[in-house]
């Protein structure tokens, strides 16, 4: 095991998968025991499909247990999931509640100690040690990136920087003056960031910057080139929800070849999102968990709804955990126009392609005359606006005509001007679906 | 010869032209000529300023993108026939417009026609050897 670098934990991270799953399978009982017993959700569903704790004879006998939906959570709002007394609660997050109620996650003391170990391991397998100076700038507070990564570094010996987002200028300064070596934000944040760094004429390789860890949202392969090449740095994916416990449920290695899910602590399924069957291995379908050492906030069979496949060959940096490639977008966010399905980061890698164009864009669907439209708002930069109206429009055709041969579908490119779209510190929010509007009057 | 041209993208939508205007108004930047290229989704503005590096900047600072080109400017009598006779020489020594815009002189008599070519060497080479004025830059910032 020692011939392999950047592993934080060896004996968990490239346990023979044998030993790996008859460790899983203890770990289901136990968490299932645990639910049955504590949590009235898991009673009343256990009940209702006929499941017994005690069935769990292998770990394909998972597929006997019920899902947990996003629904459920809102349902048992805020603490009704919750499988410990409030007086072995340390920590409390909570999601962002785009649509209706947030949902409220607890953790353990043991919870935060196996988070913190988990982010310490994607953090490690990027390449981060004790020498780095970590940049988080995911917000600080009920989101559980910012904590989770700030933990995950102070484990590893790193000195972290806990400037929280936004105040891009100030960012810049800081990452300069303290020569900040790993940063932490959402790509999108860090494609921010590198306009800014262009537009005040800071050379990345004047920054100490050489690693960058980004999560929260999905993003292409076509943005990573992107954002290694203008940042100058190495940078990798990782994987977490807070639902689930938040970043670290899985992270990239340096060989960048899929995101090692952390299945000692969790069980990972693909299923088939309208039918609910689990896929065979190799499937490209929807992501669900189990966790299998919470104590807290523990979750049977969640339904992350984010669409992804799984890999169990062997990875060239010696972990044996199995790899999901980068999700493809969430299931919800799935957009079907005229019965073709559209993810939104399959617009992004087309508009990676054409030169120059960055990823500053929505989308916007509409119903007009009973038929969809699909409408992309691009903003324009330097590169691509051009004096002469033949070339611009020339530009857009181009577009237009590359995302008709990809989407099958045909689109209109908007060029819109720039900052017109709405950029959260956080989350981008690129799709803006307004056919159910016009449904209702 | 040349004279330098800043070209901005504009959304169509009501009230970009005035924010540009009134970016340049604050500058204390004078516009001495313009023209406006439009789709139904957005056009392109070229003006000629009185300070171009000023408006490159302020415009910059509030966000539109915008590029500076080379342009020429040609005088040409303010009399029927007068632009004819500049297009015809251009016609006739294969040099192509990509597009034009003019203004009037303030004092009077002649009139001022911008011309953007792809070769602009070839075309001030061939406009001043058929005894066209080609106006200096600095002459047209200050017209």
């Amino acid at each position: 095991m020692s011939d392999f670098k950047n592993i934080w934990n060896a004996d968990a991270e490239c346990m023979p998968r044998e030993e790996l799953r008859s460790l899983q399978l203890d770990r289901l009982r136990q968490t299932a025991h645990l639910v049955a017993s504590q949590v009235p959700c898991y009673q009343n569903k256990f009940k209702e499909s006929g499941f017994v704790a005690d069935d769990l004879q292998c770990l394909e006998d998972v597929t006997s247990l019920p899902f947990t939906t996003k629904e459920d959570l809102r349902l048992n709002y805020p603490y009704g999931m919750f499988a410990v007394p409030m007086r072995d609660v340390v920590r409390i997050h909570s999601s962002s509640g785009t649509t209706g109620k947030p949902t409220v996650v607890g953790y353990t003391r043991k919870d935060i100690e196996n988070w913190t170990e988990l982010v310490a391991r994607f953090m490690t397998a990027a390449g981060v040690t004790n020498e780095d100076i970590v940049h988080i700038a995911f917000g600080y507070g009920l989101f559980t990136g910012a904590f989770g990564l700030h933990y995950g570094s102070e484990a590893i010996g790193a000195s972290v920087i806990p400037i929280s987002g936004g105040n891009t200028d100030k960012q810049l300064m800081i990452m300069q003056d303290y020569r900040s070596s790993a940063l932490v934000c959402t790509p999108s944040y860090a494609m921010t960031m590198a306009d800014r760094m262009e537009k005040q004429g800071i050379d990345p390789a004047s920054l100490a910057l050489r690693v960058g860890l980004f999560g929260a949202e999905p993003w292409s392969e076509q943005m990573r080139s992107e954002l290694e090449k203008r940042l100058g740095i190495i940078a990798t994916d990782n994987y977490g929800l807070s639902e689930v416990m938040g970043p670290g449920v899985a992270g990239e290695c340096l060989q960048k070849q899929g995101m090692h899910i952390a299945e000692d602590h969790f069980l990972a399924e693909i299923i088939d999102p309208d039918s609910g069957e689990v896929l065979p291995e190799g499937s490209v379908g929807e992501l669900v968990l189990t966790s299998l050492t919470k104590q807290a906030f523990p979750m049977i069979r969640y339904r992350t709804r984010d669409i992804t496949r799984l890999h169990y060959d062997q990875c060239g940096c010696g972990r044996t955990l199995v790899r999901m490639e980068k999700t493809r977008g969430r299931s919800d966010d799935m957009l079907i126009i005229k019965g073709v399905n559209v993810f939104p980061t399959q617009i992004e890698e087309v508009l990676f392609q054409i030169e120059g164009c960055q990823p500053h864009y929505q989308l916007l669907v509409d119903r007009i005359n009973n038929q969809d439209t699909l409408e992309i708002q691009v903003e324009v930069n330097e590169r691509i606006f051009f004096d002469e109206m033949k070339q611009q429009r020339q530009f857009v055709d181009q577009a237009e005509k590359k995302l008709y041969s990809v989407l099958g579908l045909s689109v209109k490119v908007k060029l819109v001007e720039p900052s017109s779209i709405t950029r959260h510190e956080g989350k981008a929010c690129r799709v803006f679906d307004r056919r159910e509007v016009q449904i209702s009057p | 010869m040349k004279v330098e041209q800043i070209s901005i993208f504009i959304e169509n939508k009501s009230g970009r032209l005035a924010e540009v205007s009134r970016i340049l108004g604050e500058a204390k930047v004078n516009i001495r000529a313009l023209s406006l290229a439009d789709t139904s989704d957005f056009g392109i503005l070229r003006l000629i300023v009185d300070d171009t590096n000023l408006a490159l900047k302020e415009l910059k600072a509030h966000s539109f993108t915008v590029n500076k080109t080379e342009v020429i400017g040609v005088e040409v009598p303010d009399s029927p026939g007068g632009l004819c006779s500049i297009l015809e020489t251009l016609d006739k020594n294969q040099i192509n417009v990509e597009y034009m815009y003019a203004f009037v002189e303030r004092s009077g008599g002649n009139a001022v026609i911008i011309f953007r070519f792809d070769n602009i060497d070839e075309a001030i080479r061939v406009l001043t050897e058929n005894d066209f004025t080609v106006l200096k830059g600095e002459r047209i910032a200050s017209l």
